[in-house]
């Protein structure tokens, strides 16, 4: 066999093969080091991950339209929210936008053709598929209580569902993480294409940098603590046990320098996503660029000082509790400055109202109540009123769910026609983003209110004066469940109806868009060569011409 | 159950706690009004192809309003840490005076001890207009004593003291709860709390079963468990510290720290009593672990307040 070397690769005219091409069989989805094949079967992964927490906490707003249940034990709604925390956070939240759009776009809007390391992302999806299968464990034989804080010495000593092997899950889960926070920072740094200096990132890859940062620092946190509860829960290591010499709070300290940031986690990638969509439908660049780099990276920074506020009752020094209220006062300076700057975006665009735009507007109005709460909870005095009642449940809803899926959903829609090649229908698309806006502040905007009164969270039977809230709680969240299933079909089936979407729908001027939809195995047929910053559409504002009458300038050319 | 019971302003510190409430309800009102606002006018005025004019933006609206906001941002985010923690600082200090009532939480109850000697179980009688402080600590797993009417909570954790005051200014009947997960039946975990007049209180508090009062009880234990055998004997051999005048004094230990002999500390000496040994002793006592439990041991102390005189001593702090 004789090897030809040829002085030049040659340059494929004709087009390649889309990456959904490269392989047709379930092994060679299992087996592939494609960072867009493995961003899809996380994809799926956290769909499913997404229903399951979903159903479980429809079971609980059902439960709680009586003061006293309807059909529930208190041991099984226990086990429920439990159930409904844990899922929600590690196997959904937190890999939600970087294991999907991070691994799908990461790569493309830098000019490359995969991430650093391909095989430690196959690797990091098995080992979220390994943390899924003990919790899917846990599930099957009767659950686990302990919330998904898993406070010591309830967890280590008194709950008596599965905690050893529900830890276990989340600590295999969070090596996932990491993995993807090391691919992540790695690609960044080594793998821009010519041309591309970090502050012509566009803020994605930016928020995918910040977020990578957070998660290769906590995550072992939080390893360590859960590693610390099973070693006192199997095999009573006296490490948090008071009676022996341990400390209880000092998991809290450990559980929640890890557990804060992962709030930073949840919401970073959100803000990443966001700041694409407003640029291109506004038709504007990101109003103050350098500003919203700094913010989001002061956030990632910051975010890791501020634990202690989740601790204002339990009992810490008037010291500390000052510290941690000031500390959090900080870190929503660079929240708000970025709330500002989208809003400027907006300022002589040429706005137009496609599905991910709406779903990115219903992020900015959730965004803005969730962080402004978020200045409530940081004042002590208000925090001691509001320390777990469903006013802290509202609060990170609105930020976690409200903020982060609203994004999410976003950048699904926004990204579709990337990933599939084909658009969504565009009517029930807005239908069901308006949906999710009214649903979602309908769940949980009385939330706040009852909180406040004194309606503490977890608990299973209440007083009978706090059910007007409750039921109208109830009825959002079947307004958000319909919201939630409508793009599941309408998705599902564009896959194979929807119209071909041509390889760049938006006229965005990202890098990604700039080769085909679905994008070939290597994702450019040539290497890309950055010329622009991001997002320059036109400086004084014209609407996206159908006919590319007005082209926009692409951060490169790459085709 | 009416909802007076959680959002009555039953105290001084509630009204306060609502009045910062509704400052920064205000406040954020304003911005998010002023935020949808522009978002709705720009949105309308800026949708694709209307008539409205474009083109660059005028300088200013490039740096200088950047600043301008993210120093606005931070001045009125550092008044508010300011004004919420001035609140927190003039609230946290309990007089000497106030009256001392002992909590203790196990799954799925509260049992209060008076200074009278009376035990009362998921339900509070306290008088008003007294400063009233709570010591908590907990048999099991950690609680938290919730009374929304007084807008304070605190968590309650084993082999640890920890404290709330108040002074209620309201009579009346008001909720109480546990705020912490704490297993199964948590949301059963609570009761009531009555702020009565203060002759409501005498009559209340002379009606109890007759018994001793908690320093009484803690002198017969003090007795009957054998810590008088040495602490309290002349002729005993062993060489043990006399513990009168002992509460809220500045103990030096062998190691050469200086601790203030307060209940987390007294209660450790009962537990634990090789840790922290005062100098010039032997570490020689036996633990009471298992021996005593939460109620006795609170008695115990109240006992070894009592013998205090010394009129300088303050309450003991967090």
């Amino acid at each position: 066999m004789t090897d030809i070397t040829l002085p030049f690769a040659p340059v494929q005219e004709t087009g390649q093969a889309s990456y959904l091409d490269e392989g047709h069989t379930l092994l060679s989805w299992l087996t592939t080091h494609d960072h867009k094949r493995i961003a899809i079967l996380y994809a799926i992964s956290i769909t499913l991950a997404f229903f399951i927490a979903s159903v479980a906490i429809a079971l609980v707003r059902l439960e709680l339209l009586e003061p006293n249940g309807l059909f529930l034990s208190s041991d099984a709604y226990n086990r429920l929210f439990t159930l409904h925390g844990i899922v929600m956070v590690w196997f959904f939240l937190v890999p939600s936008i970087p294991a999907t759009m991070g691994n799908f776009l990461l790569p493309m809007m830098i000019g490359a053709h995969d991430v650093a390391f391909p095989r430690l992302n196959l690797l990091s999806w098995y080992l979220y598929v390994i943390g899924a299968i003990f919790t899917i464990y846990v599930i099957i034989s009767g659950g686990v209580d302990t919330g998904w804080t898993f406070y010591p010495p309830f967890s280590t000593g008194f709950a008596n569902g599965h905690v050893v092997t529900a830890a276990a899950g989340v600590f295999v889960v969070g090596f996932s993480s990491i993995a993807t926070g090391v691919n992540f920072i790695t690609t960044t740094h080594m793998l821009r294409a010519p041309g591309m200096t970090w502050f012509r990132l566009p803020l994605f890859v930016w928020s995918m940098y910040a977020v990578s940062l957070v998660m290769v620092l906590a995550t072992p946190v939080l390893t360590m603590s859960l590693l610390l509860i099973i070693a006192e829960r199997a095999f009573g290591l006296p490490i948090f046990d008071a009676a022996q010499g341990g400390d209880p709070l000092l998991f809290q300290h450990l559980f929640w320098f890890y557990s804060h940031p992962a709030v930073y986690i949840m919401i970073l990638p959100a803000m990443g996503v966001v700041s694409e969509i407003f640029a291109c439908f506004a038709r504007r660049q990101v109003f103050g660029y350098a500003f919203m780099v700094y913010a989001m990276l002061s956030i990632a920074v910051i975010g890791f000082m501020v634990w202690g506020h989740h601790m204002f009752v339990a009992g810490q020094s008037e010291l500390a509790d000052l510290v941690f209220s000031f500390l959090t006062f900080i870190v929503a300076v660079p929240s708000a400055i970025k709330v500002f700057n989208w809003t400027a975006t907006l300022y002589r665009g040429q706005i137009s109202f496609e599905a991910p735009m709406l779903y990115a507007l219903g992020f900015l109005g959730l965004f803005t109540i969730g962080g402004l709460t978020g200045l409530y909870l940081a004042s002590i005095p208000i925090d001691i009123q509001a320390h777990d009642t469903y006013f802290v449940v509202a609060h990170f809803h609105f930020i976690m769910v409200g903020a982060s899926v609203s994004a999410f959903m976003a950048g699904i829609h926004f990204w579709w026609p990337k990933v599939t090649g084909r658009l969504y229908h565009e009517f029930w698309a807005q239908f069901a983003a308006i949906t999710m806006f009214l649903g979602f502040n309908m769940t949980f905007f009385p939330q706040f209110i009852m909180g406040w009164e004194g309606m503490p969270r977890r608990y299973h039977y209440y007083p009978a004066v706090f059910q007007i809230w409750h039921v109208l709680s109830t009825a959002g969240a079947s307004v958000l469940a319909v919201a939630y299933i409508m793009p599941l079909i309408y998705l599902t089936w564009s896959l194979r109806s929807g119209e071909r979407a041509g390889d760049n729908p938006w006229q965005a001027t990202g890098l990604e868009w700039q080769t085909t939809s679905p994008p070939p195995k290597r994702n450019f047929e040539r290497q890309p060569v950055v010329t622009e910053p991001p997002y320059m559409y036109h400086e004084t504002g014209h609407p996206r011409s159908p006919d590319d009458s007005r082209p926009v300038k692409p951060q490169g050319n790459a085709s | 159950m009416n909802i007076d019971q959680f959002n009555t302003e039953a105290s001084r510190y509630a009204v306060r706690v609502d009045e910062t409430f509704w400052i920064l309800t205000t406040l954020s009102a304003v911005i998010v009004i002023l935020l949808v606002t522009l978002i709705v006018v720009f949105m309308v005025r800026y949708r694709r192809g209307s008539p409205a004019p474009r083109g660059e933006l005028p300088n200013i609206l490039k740096h200088e309003i950047e600043i301008g906001w993210t120093v606005a941002t931070f001045f009125l985010f550092m008044f508010f840490f300011w004004w919420a923690g001035v609140e927190i600082l003039n609230a946290d200090s309990p007089p000497a005076h106030a009256l001392e009532i002992h909590v203790v939480a196990k799954q799925w109850m509260f049992r209060f001890q008076q200074p009278s000697g009376a035990r009362e179980i998921d339900e509070l009688h306290v008088p008003v207009n007294t400063p009233i402080r709570l010591s908590l600590t907990s048999e099991d797993v950690i609680h938290d004593l919730f009374i929304p009417a007084l807008r304070i909570k605190k968590d309650i954790l084993p082999d640890r003291y920890t404290y709330l005051w108040f002074t209620a200014d309201k009579t009346g009947v008001f909720h109480m709860s546990c705020n912490q997960f704490c297993g199964t039946n948590h949301s059963l975990m609570g009761g009531q709390m009555d702020i009565v007049s203060k002759q409501d209180y005498g009559r209340w508090t002379s009606a109890q079963p007759e018994g001793d009062d908690l320093a009484h009880q803690g002198e017969k234990l003090f007795h009957t468990v054998g810590c008088s055998g040495c602490h309290d004997s002349p002729s005993s051999t062993i060489h043990a510290p006399d513990l009168h005048n002992i509460f809220g004094r500045l103990v030096q230990l062998t190691d050469g720290r200086v601790v203030k002999a307060d209940e987390a500390y007294l209660r450790d000496k009962i537990l634990l009593p090789n840790k922290d040994i005062p100098a010039g002793y032997a570490p020689d006592m036996p633990s009471f672990r298992g021996v005593l439990n939460e109620g006795q041991i609170v008695s115990l102390i109240a006992y070894l307040k009592s013998l205090t005189t010394s009129p300088n001593v303050e309450g003991a702090r967090p």
